[in-house]
């Protein structure tokens, strides 16, 4: 029992992972219908600031945190600006090319310029451990929960309390219209990714004591964030934070019970089997077809 | 300037629709027919990749080009050719048996991802494709009864009628093209026929094929399945081009090789997908180039513009650097996916048409032509 409390507990942890991820995704899906496959490695970057930041110049950690994160949301408008703009209103498929193109890009330019060795930033809870009878819970870990926690309230607060979450949601309806309503729809699209590159910062940052810094971290932890996010339905922010921790409950179980390989395929099946049998996911409206 | 006048309903499906056509291909026959005997053994072996590639791009044409299905799961596809020719390669079953059964097998796997893709559209198709690659490579790794797991399989040289083929002989250079000309040909008549027009009126709309009365489930599982066998036939002859294979080949990377292809090439027109292949597989031997001779270069310019000696060794070592840096290749590739969606979405075959195009009509060509149009008002999720 103490095993399946402890794995349970951890794939909560991992799935918070997961969740901070998707929430990028859904993020932009929800604001710009575009689906982002560079988030992963958004991320990535994040780290690398947070590196760079903390470790390289030597500043305090909340600070050197809050470089990275304002950095990242910098960067994010510097790439919609440059990449994702000029294709706006283009097959959703061009869209996913430049973003896959910009993800493989950014990963070997990380590569290149901060070296392929894991990097270590040195945190506040690196070395922390709560104990609850005899459950055993590392502070980097609970801090990602906390984390992923707070950023989906605030988000899920600011996509549907306040305008600039409106404007957001009626230009992922409809740009045009959203246009002639007086919505700056290209301001929308260039704080929107901002604000997704921003949490993507904060993950890769949050990150870095349990999975350090290296440049392929990205693409392994973002593409099983599809999963979390198809499965909490793309475009939910409360269904990304589920979608992932399912997915990570579901992945540290399949690794403790099932055979080995298992717990790297197990998310996938999940997927597959959701894409079949509910694809609007968990917490998606299904539209009708119209035509 | 030719004037083609269309006096027959035939002339408008004709394979060569006149005699320019029969010259130009022609022409080329002849150049791949002389090749081997011209070119050095490394271009040749070049030139079998280029093949294996656009047969693999024309499949993928077929089914994202033409259907307008997008898939980033074959290498998937490629990886069960390549491994079912391998497996029944150790029983002595003869080449032509195991390669129609790389292709068959292939192509039935391909039918089963269909029908579950035919609920999904735009990016759930792309992510569902993902996971059927990522399942596929977990169960080559670790079915080890059949593919050796992780320490891949060997691959015997190829025997046709008692002949032997090494991979780097003639023989297979023309075994492999004569399968892509069979592709083509065969792609050719096939989009000449009901099938392919169904499938181009689904990539165009899918409502609006189906109020036509196109079965559009049993066209797109038909699409993914002829897709999915031309994938399987590539693979069979990658097997053997390779002679080694294992799962860490088939990853996500050469899915996204594959899309490259396509990309760069043109999704509109089967010239696209040989464009692309050549044009991928040319960014290798580019690579190797940029690493030997380019630092070289530079440094020597620099100091003809006057930098001194020291300034000029040290940009020849930075340069060298950056060019040999693990994983350039991968920011290459992000680079040029990057560049053809933003500034040449319809590829290098679209640009050969718009050069094409501007002498036709020379002083009277407008960019306009061939812009592309935008949509604002349409979310596809409500599609």
């Amino acid at each position: 029992m103490l095993d399946f409390v402890q794995q349970l507990v951890s794939g909560i942890a991992l799935g918070c992972v997961y969740g901070l991820i998707a929430l990028g995704f859904v993020l932009i899906y929800k604001a710009t219908e575009v689906v982002n496959f560079a988030q992963g490695d958004l991320m990535m970057l994040g780290g690398f600031f947070g590196f760079t930041f903390i470790s390289m110049l030597g500043f305090n950690y909340w600070f050197g945190f809050a470089c990275a994160v304002a950095a990242m949301a910098v960067f994010g408008m510097v790439a919609e600006r440059v990449v994702v703009r000029p294709i706006l209103g283009y097959p959703q498929f061009s869209i996913i090319m430049v973003t896959i193109g910009l993800g493989f890009f950014l990963r070997s330019m990380a590569g290149i310029i901060w070296g392929t060795d894991d990097l270590k930033i040195d945190t506040p809870f690196s070395q922390g451990v709560l104990k609850i009878g005899s459950l055993v819970l590392a502070h980097d870990k609970l801090s990602v929960i906390a984390a992923t926690v707070i950023l989906c309230t605030l988000l899920y607060l600011f996509f549907n309390r306040t305008t600039l979450g409106t404007a957001m949601r009626a230009s992922s309806e409809n740009m045009l219209a959203a246009y002639y309503m007086g919505i700056p729809v290209k301001r929308v699209v260039s704080i929107v990714w901002a604000i997704s590159a921003a949490v993507a910062g904060t993950a890769g940052v949050l990150l870095a004591p349990i999975t350090f810094v290296h440049s392929n971290v990205g693409l392994v932890l973002g593409l099983k964030a599809f999963p979390a996010a198809v499965l909490g339905g793309f475009g939910s922010i409360p269904g990304a934070l589920v979608g992932g921790v399912l997915i990570g409950v579901i992945e540290s179980m399949a690794g403790f019970y099932l055979p080995q390989g298992w717990k790297d395929v197990a998310p996938y099946i999940v997927l597959l089997a959701v894409l079949l049998l509910k694809p609007e996911g968990l917490f998606g409206h299904h539209v009708r077809k119209k035509v | 300037m030719r004037f083609i006048f269309k006096t027959d309903y035939e002339d408008d499906i004709r394979l060569f629709p006149h005699s320019g056509y029969v010259w130009t291909y022609g022409t080329l026959l002849v150049l791949l027919a002389i090749a081997p005997f011209v070119l050095s053994s490394y271009i040749m072996s070049q030139l079998v990749f280029v093949c294996i590639y656009a047969t693999v791009g024309v499949g993928l044409m077929i089914l994202s080009g033409f259907t307008g299905q997008a898939s980033l799961g074959h290498a998937a596809f490629l990886a069960i050719g390549a491994y079912t020719a391998a497996y029944l390669q150790q029983y002595n079953v003869p080449f032509p048996v195991y390669f129609l059964a790389a292709g068959l097998l292939t192509g039935v796997i391909g039918a089963l991802v269909g029908f579950p893709a035919l609920r999904l559209q735009g990016i759930y198709l792309v992510i569902a494709t993902i996971s059927f690659a990522f399942i596929v490579e977990e169960i080559l790794a670790r079915w080890e009864s059949v593919t050796h797991g992780n320490e891949g399989m060997r691959v015997k040289t190829l025997s046709l009628f008692g002949l032997m083929i090494p991979r780097d002989s003639p023989s297979f250079y023309f075994l492999c093209l004569g399968f892509l000309i069979l592709t083509i040909i065969g792609t050719l008549n096939l989009l000449r026929s009901p099938t392919g027009r169904a499938f181009i009126a689904i990539r165009d709309s899918e409502t609006a094929a189906r109020s036509m009365g196109v079965n559009v489930a049993l066209y797109k599982v038909k699409s993914f399945a002829i897709s999915a066998a031309i994938t399987g036939f590539a693979g069979a002859l990658f097997a053997h081009k390779l002679t080694f294979i294992s799962p860490e080949m088939f990853t996500l990377l050469l899915s996204i090789e594959f899309i490259i292809v396509i990309l760069i090439g043109g999704t509109f027109s089967l010239h696209g997908a040989v464009l692309g292949a050549i044009f991928l597989v040319m960014i290798d031997p580019f690579l190797t180039y940029l690493k030997d001779d380019m630092p070289g270069i530079i440094s020597g310019s620099a100091s003809a513009l006057g930098a001194s000696k020291a300034t000029a060794s040290n940009i020849q070592s930075s340069v060298a650097a950056f060019a040999s840096a693990n994983g350039l290749k991968g920011a290459i590739y992000g680079f040029i996916i990057v560049v053809f969606v933003l500034f040449e979405p319809l590829g290098l075959y679209g640009r050969w048409l718009k050069i094409k195009l501007f002498f036709q009509l020379f002083p009277l060509y407008k960019r306009a032509t061939f812009k592309r149009q935008k949509i604002y008002v349409k979310s596809e999720r409500n599609r």
